[in-house]
């Protein structure tokens, strides 16, 4: 491929995920999936959630009532993949990237563990190998050989399943084919989910499936976080109104404009 | 048995004595070194660190130790540069202070990270964006720095001094202090903002975060300002207990009485600048993400509470700026030490704030607050810092020349 043609195909090409809340069952099959996916080691004491190894996590939030008036989402969030990645702009190896078609990688034999990415990072997507890891016997022979796996010391995070993008560029390249059709390429998490909550796609391409989503669903769409500033890639949806103010910081009176606009 | 070795007119407790209290040094450093090795065998498990407090008791420890070291760098700053003579007297042992709160810094800093062996990374590598690659890069030269200043002081001892080549190399070591004084000012001045702005650019970090000046967010500026109020304050502390635990009297008094000057004045100055920051920080910065002040407070005492505040700000600010901009106050012991004992206490609280509650303070409006108490093995790595300290100012007061005054202060 010429220099040229990279050039084209890399502008044309920011891929976003949008997830319906209002879908999620909170059933965890997208942490399974993305933790098979991409090697994940598992811990016999799981009790503290805060040294867990995981990618994606799912919160659950309610709308803060008291029984019977209690209501429930399950929110699954994977790493932003910010527009303007403050894990990319501290940290001090070079160890985590944001490449052309908006994916934020992590570079393991790089990162030496300083943490300052994960203490910046608003969102907690990325976690730290406290312990070697250890997979349980026989489960090596269901490694995904392509993602490498990490060693103790490092700094971890979502990747939208990078690997998955090769794969599919490999493809169309041999279909001799500059870009991707949608749904060509998806992560593990957007693949398993049973109610199909996760979308994902390029949102440069006007007529992909997370573009006409965004686009019809409009007024029930947002980010984690907005204000922070980050531009997170991560779009969410729920047509409840107590959903995005229990959600993200709203001033109080911010939240009376957003309430009389869903009316 | 040692006599030979210990500068000439002054007096030392007996060698017994010495090695007795070497002995709890040496135990507290053996007791560091297990913790120590146990994190670098087992790995930051060992830690109560986690994944929302990343950055926990030793990130907060090695600012806290590196604002409180800069009383090296400014005192050398004010004796070579701008020529105040009478710091002379105190410059020796700001010197070794700073060598091993920056020593210790390092040290901490390379157990704290997950993989020790890269931490050349940093430098192979460097992120020029990453306001840590600034603090890295000023910090490990600075230090350099502060080798070469300690290197005179050790050299003055009177076996080595005896040596005719080790005596000139000295004498002109010191001829040529002011070149490495500039740099070391020019190093400081970066690695503290620099510090500063590890925080202060985090964006994503309301409680931390602050506007300022092109790449500069205001808690680079604040940062100096905090270190040199702060850093001479230690001095001086650590000069008077000396003084209580020899029994000798080893600085005049109104040398003393300077630097409790220059760390009251400056910290006078970063108050005023500290309050206004506060105020636009709470009025503009974080509504701008959405937030209130109460969102990163937890109520109004128990962990990360207002009290914090009131503490930092008020107690531990204000107060201690005034009792040592007072000449009637600072002309009187107590006021000094406890003025100076404040103002230290006020700026490493100032570091635990923007290092612990910045983690702390919940993210997300729907998350909890994490809670976090050090292992001991984080303990005893400071444990280790705290007796290499002791250790080196114990061998350097018995057997250096460290206070120019000490002989004709204990004449009688």
């Amino acid at each position: 491929m010429g220099h040229e043609e990279k050039e084209n195909w890399s502008h044309a090409e920011k891929y976003v995920m949008v997830i319906d809340i209002d879908k999620c069952t909170g059933c965890g099959a997208c942490v399974v999936a993305c933790s098979q996916e991409n090697n994940i080691p598992v811990r016999t004491d799981e009790t503290d959630k805060y040294m867990s190894l995981n990618w994606l996590v799912i919160y659950r939030v309610t709308n803060a009532q008291p029984f019977p008036k209690t209501k429930v989402v399950y929110v699954p969030r994977p790493c932003m993949h910010c527009d303007d990645p403050i894990c990319v702009h501290v940290c001090p190896a070079s160890a985590t990237d944001k490449d052309a078609k908006g994916i934020v990688s992590q570079i393991y034999p790089r990162c030496f563990g300083c943490r300052y990415c994960m203490a910046a990072c608003p969102y907690h997507a990325r976690v730290f190998n406290w312990y070697d890891p250890v997979y349980p016997k026989g489960t090596e022979r269901g490694f995904n050989p392509d993602v490498s796996t990490r060693m103790r010391g490092v700094v971890e995070k979502c990747s939208f399943c990078n690997h998955r993008y090769q794969h599919a560029r490999d493809k169309a390249i041999a279909e001799g084919r500059v870009c991707l059709e949608d749904g060509e390429y998806i992560p593990a998490c957007a693949e398993a989910c049973p109610t199909k909550a996760i979308y994902f796609g390029n949102i440069k391409d006007p007529n992909s499936q997370v573009s006409r989503i965004l686009r019809e669903e409009r007024p029930h769409v947002f980010r984690l976080l907005e204000k922070y500033g980050s531009e997170p890639s991560v779009y969410y949806i729920s047509r409840q109104d107590w959903v995005r103010p229990r959600l993200d910081w709203v001033l109080e009176e911010e939240h009376k404009k957003y309430k009389n606009s869903m009316k | 048995m040692d006599a030979a070795l210990i500068p000439p007119g002054v007096q030392r407790c007996s060698f017994k004595k010495f090695m007795v209290w070497i002995g709890f040094v040496l135990l507290l450093l053996l007791w560091g070194l297990y913790g120590t090795a146990l994190c670098l065998i087992k790995g930051l498990n060992q830690t109560h660190m986690n994944n929302y407090y990343g950055f926990a008791l030793w990130i907060f420890l090695d600012l806290g130790v590196i604002a409180l070291g800069a009383g090296a760098f400014f005192t050398g700053f004010l004796r070579y540069i701008v020529g105040i003579d009478k710091l002379k007297n105190i410059i020796n042992i700001a010197v070794i202070i700073g060598w091993c709160c920056y020593g210790g810094a390092l040290l901490i800093l390379a157990i704290d990270v997950g993989q020790p062996l890269r931490a050349w990374h940093i430098f192979w590598y460097p992120n020029v964006h990453s306001m840590l690659t600034e603090v890295s890069f000023c910090i490990t030269c600075y230090f350099t720095v502060l080798c070469v200043e300690y290197l005179p002081i050790i050299l003055e001892n009177p076996q080595l001094d005896k040596n005719r080549f080790i005596h000139i190399l000295s004498h002109n070591f010191h001829e040529y202090m002011f070149i490495f004084a500039a740099l070391g000012t020019f190093l400081s001045f970066f690695h503290q903002g620099s510090l500063g702005g590890t925080f202060g650019v985090l964006f994503t970090r309301p409680f931390a975060y602050r506007t300022g000046f092109f790449v500069w967010p205001w808690t680079f500026f604040l940062f100096i300002l905090s270190a040199i109020a702060s850093g001479p304050a230690l001095t001086l502390l650590i000069t008077w207990f000396m003084q209580k635990v020899t029994g000798r009297k080893l600085v005049s008094y109104d040398v003393l009485e300077l630097m409790g000057k220059i760390a009251g004045t400056l910290l006078f100055i970063y108050m005023i600048f500290k309050l206004i920051d506060t105020w636009y920080w709470i009025e503009h910065v974080l509504p701008s993400k959405g937030m209130t002040l109460a969102d990163c407070y937890k109520g109004w005492f128990g962990s990360y509470g207002y009290w914090l505040l009131v503490a930092e700000l008020g107690v531990f600010g204000v107060i201690p700026a005034l009792i040592l901009v007072c000449p009637a106050l600072r002309k009187r012991e107590f006021w000094l030490i406890l003025g100076a004992l404040m103002d230290c206490t006020g700026i490493a609280l100032n570091r635990f704030v923007m290092v612990l509650q910045s983690s702390a303070v919940p993210t997300y409006p729907f998350d909890k607050w994490p809670s976090y108490m050090p292992s001991w093995q984080e303990w005893a790595t400071f444990g280790m810092v705290l007796g290499i300290t002791l250790l080196v100012i114990s061998l350097s007061y018995r057997y250096l020349p460290l206070f120019p005054q000490e002989k004709e202060l204990n004449r009688n």
